[in-house]
């Protein structure tokens, strides 16, 4: 069994800087588990906690029901991919593979069985005897993962290992990796700041930001009840749609029977749930009405950008897109006209309230 | 336009070899006179063209050396030079490599203070101190011994702070992979760490090989006898303030001698040694 | 400053301390105190006795006008050395920066006198312009000039300042030609563009940029040319005629090894420390300017 379980983990610098404020999950034995958030969330930090390079300043961190705060990581039976892939510059791949093996001691002939074994799984036995600096960017990539492999560890540990390629590359890499770890149901954390990385690669998703977790769940489930305004704009490309609901105009088209929206101080909507449309309101639902102001077309969908009018305020997380502006997305290229007044319209069910702080989601 | 060009390249040419000549002309010049005879030189009438003297010169600065003064073969003195040298460059990057890695890879108390008190011999030549030093080296009984030549010129910062810079670029995953790798310090310096600095520590050597090999006033001071005498010495004493005695032939072969070992390796590794010469200036 | 990660140990790094720690201890700090101690010490002829006196070895130095003369000469020696060999070397560098075939090939011709020692340089210049036999002497002496270094004093100060400035060329050529193609060509080219000619592109935009360089090669030839030149110093002239040739460093030694005025060159050597340290600490300001640069 190795399942991997914070207990209330806190990390604070000398400085007095707070980096990890607290957290508590559980990633059960052979799971996938993601952790995203904007640069400087903590989602490193932790990693590197739970890898034993950085200490622990409470809680504990438990791997397959030992608690490791005061393992070395060489003995936490973990294997980490970094990001710039910390290969030996000076060793072959053979080598790089086998070092971590031969520090422990292992027989020749099971490390030789071992690190042929993952070169093939992996597709780079003709490059065992190159040194990384023959390799593509790909290739080193592989070797670092093949190094991880061949430790047969409890957990790998991923820290970005794919942002140092290019974009087809990444998503080539992130398809083996999804089932290389599918084959060898090794239980893996991995870090990334790209959501459609981590929404395609987790069965848990750990959403973070600052130091603290903002939701934890199925990546599906995450997409279609986000906890928090922060988690809606994050998660999501482009980002969901938040309305400040301080006017009373948007509250009203759809207050009806709800005793709880009347707490709620924002409303979002995701771009693919607005439908451009002149028809009236449905029930409960609501319309917005814009003044097209830029049209992207990138083939099979086209995103419209309008803005509405007498918006305010300013945009509070990453990724949120400025106060009044709304996309709507619709598919094919048929598009309005620029300067075009428009009316978007979504139905309730598709609708999501959160508080005015945007900390607490209100189900309707 | 192109003709403008084309003049524009011809001046800098002409120019780089005016350059050339200059720097080369004083090393030419005793080249020539290492090939003639004492009295052709004598009579200020010296040829601009080598003469035939040349394996006769050189056999006897080498094995007798010049009957002024010091009667001591050149020989043994580049045998001291060499020695002096290699002592400095090895021994210096010895010491230096090791306190830049505790001091860049530990965390211990008093680290900066040593850090300082390493950092602050960069400022002083042992030209300024160089009578205590002297007093200290005879105190234990240093003198005319060839640790007492190098240890001395040992004791500076500039390739600690070499090792430290280079360090610093060693990507700290590297250090991380090591340690999920289960490799200790020790075994971290010596498998990772070694083998990654010896582009520098080439380059090092190369540039501590020519500053040992060109050491004049601390070698004047230490050295007594004529055996421990170091090639740059010894020329220097083949010159008698009588001119009539200095025997000129002599003087020019050990000076082409002593500049033949730093001048090759100069040419030869000049990859390493720019990038030596840059990396410890900066 | 500092690795993010590091090592936990509590005697491995002072072991691997140990031995730069003492041969630092040893033979830098036991000395450089020394000289601070014995700079307020008075000895006498015989090193019989020493007292105790203060400042007054600094006293009487700075009530000496031969002092005065003598740091005088060095900053004359120094100005010298560095303004002749550091424009010769940037001529040759631009030159040499240009595209032209065999670069690399004058590169290596014009470094290797870095390896040349002083005090070989020393004799070899020594043998040039030598009165009775030096080559170039007779050409001085076929234009009419009376040269002889061993008696004119200004003629010794030239002959050291010509071989001082000619083994340093190479140093300042290097490092101004690493200079010159640290500069972006693009920016070169956007000169051309904005219409400046060759001439004026490097006085606006290629000089400019190697300020840095030029700063930083300024301190380095200084201090060249306050101590390596005593290789060459004492080969050549041995701070003669007539004291001409005696800078700071030469004045040092001389006191304490021929006069046996330990004191007194104690004295010379502390003050001699504060001037290097004063140098060194305008060229760290300088650094760390360059860094933020």
């Amino acid at each position: 069994m190795s399942n991997v379980s914070l207990r209330n983990v806190r990390k604070t610098y000398p400085g007095g800087f707070e980096a990890i404020k607290g957290i508590d999950f559980e990633i059960p034995d052979g799971q996938f588990c993601v952790l995203v958030g904007p640069s400087g969330c903590g989602k490193s930090t932790l990693l590197r906690m739970v890898a034993g390079l950085e200490t622990v300043t409470s809680g504990e961190i438990d791997i397959g029901g030992r608690v490791v705060n005061e393992v070395e990581p060489a003995d936490r039976d973990i294997a980490m991919v970094f990001q710039n892939y910390a290969l030996y510059p000076h060793m072959t791949v053979y080598n790089n593979m086998a070092y971590g093996l031969r520090n422990r001691g292992m027989p020749k002939p099971e490390i030789d069985t071992r690190v042929r074994e993952a070169a093939q799984i992996l597709e780079i036995t003709t490059m065992l005897d190159r040194k990384p600096r023959q390799l593509s960017g790909g290739q080193r990539q592989r070797v670092a993962m093949g190094r991880a492999i061949v430790r047969q560890p409890k957990v790998f540990l991923f820290d970005e290992p794919l942002s140092n390629l290019d974009a087809k590359l990444r998503v080539a890499m992130r398809v083996e990796i999804r089932k290389l770890q599918r084959r060898l149901k090794t239980t893996s954390i991995y870090v990334t700041h790209d959501q459609l990385e981590a929404m395609t690669l987790a069965d848990i998703l750990v959403v973070m930001n600052g130091g603290q977790v903002e939701q934890i769940g199925n990546p599906l489930e995450i997409y279609r009840k986000p906890a928090t305004t922060f988690v809606a704009s994050f998660i999501g490309a482009p980002p969901m749609n938040l309305i400040p609901l301080d006017g009373g105009e948007i509250a009203a088209q759809f207050a009806g029977d709800s005793r709880s929206v009347a707490a709620a101080g924002v409303l979002g909507v995701r771009p693919e749930d607005l439908l451009i449309s002149t028809d009236a309101t449905a029930t409960g639902g609501i319309a917005l009405d814009l003044t097209v102001e830029a049209i992207e077309r990138v083939g099979p969908e086209t995103f419209v950008y309008g803005s509405r009018e007498g918006a305010h305020g300013v945009s509070v997380n990453p990724g949120e897109l400025p106060p009044g502006e709304v996309i709507v997305r619709i598919p094919g290229q048929i598009a309005p006209a620029i300067g075009e007044r428009i009316r978007a319209i979504a139905p309730r069910d598709k609708l999501h309230l959160f508080s005015a702080d945007g900390r607490a989601r209100i189900d309707i | 336009m192109v003709e403008a060009q084309g003049f524009r390249r011809f001046v800098a040419h002409f120019i780089l070899w005016i350059g050339i000549a200059i720097v080369a002309f004083p090393v030419y010049l005793a080249f020539v006179a290492s090939t003639q005879d004492a009295a052709s030189i004598a009579n200020g009438q010296m040829s601009l063209l080598p003469g035939s003297h040349l394996i006769e010169n050189y056999t006897k600065t080498i094995f007798v050396g010049s009957s002024g003064s010091t009667r001591e073969p050149v020989g043994v003195m580049l045998f001291n030079s060499l020695v002096m040298a290699l002592a400095i460059a090895i021994g210096k990057i010895a010491i230096s490599i090791l306190s830049a890695y505790s001091i860049v890879y530990f965390r211990f108390p008093f680290r900066m203070a040593i850090f300082w008190m390493i950092f602050i011999t960069l400022m002083l030549p042992v030209e300024v101190r160089i009578y205590p030093t002297y007093k200290i080296a005879a105190d234990f009984g240093m003198l005319d011994s060839y640790a007492g030549l190098t240890l001395p010129l040992i004791a500076s910062a500039t390739a600690t702070l070499l090792f430290r810079q280079f360090f610093m670029t060693v990507p700290d995953e590297l250090l991380e992979a090591s340690r999920l790798d289960g490799a200790g310090p020790l075994r971290f310096f010596w498998d990772t760490l070694l083998p990654l600095s010896r582009t520098n520590m080439a380059a090092l050597f190369v540039i501590l090989f020519i500053y040992g090999w060109n050491q004049y006033l601390w070698p004047l001071l230490i050295t007594t006898r004529d055996d421990m005498q170091t090639v740059v010495i010894g020329i220097r004493k083949m010159i008698t303030t009588t001119d009539a005695l200095t025997e000129w032939p002599i003087v020019m072969c050990t000076a082409v001698l002593a500049m033949l070992p730093p001048v090759a390796v100069v040419i030869l590794m000049q990859r390493l040694f720019v990038r030596g010469l840059v990396e410890t200036e900066k | 400053m500092q690795k993010q990660s590091t090592f936990r140990s509590p005697v491995l790094p002072f072991l691997l301390l140990t031995p730069q720690v003492a041969v630092v201890l040893l033979f830098f700090y036991w000395p450089a105190a020394q000289a601070v101690w014995q700079s307020f010490l008075l000895q006498d002829a015989f090193g019989l006795s020493t007292t105790f006196i203060w400042f007054e070895n600094y006293a009487e130095l700075l009530t000496q006008p031969e002092y005065y003369e003598a740091v005088l000469r060095t900053f004359i020696f120094s100005a010298a050395i560095a303004g002749s060999s550091l424009s010769f070397a940037l001529l040759l560098a631009v030159m040499a920066d240009k595209p032209l075939r065999g670069s690399g090939l004058y590169r290596t011709l014009l470094i290797w006198p870095y390896a040349v020692a002083p005090a070989v340089a020393g004799v070899l210049w020594i043998f040039m312009l030598h009165p009775s036999l030096g080559v170039l002497a007779r050409g001085l002496r076929g234009m009419g000039i009376d040269w002889n270094p061993q008696l004119n004093g200004d003629h010794a100060v030239t002959l050291i300042v010509l071989a001082a400035a000619w083994k340093q060329i190479s140093y300042n050529f290097l490092f101004f030609l690493a200079g010159l193609q640290a500069i972006p060509k693009s920016v070169l080219e956007a000169a051309a563009i904005d219409g400046a000619k060759p001439m004026r592109r490097f006085w606006t935009v290629t000089f400019p940029l190697l300020t840095p360089t030029i700063f930083f090669l300024i301190v380095v030839n200084i201090v060249y040319a306050f101590f390596d030149t005593f290789g060459i110093i004492d080969a050549m002239t041995g701070g003669g005629p007539a004291k001409a040739t005696e800078t700071l460093v030469y004045k040092v030694y001389l006191d304490g090894l021929l006069g046996g005025n330990l004191g007194s060159s104690a004295a010379q050597s502390v003050m001699l420390m504060v001037i290097v340290v004063a140098l060194t600490a305008i060229q760290f300001r300088y650094v760390e300017r360059k860094v933020t640069y």
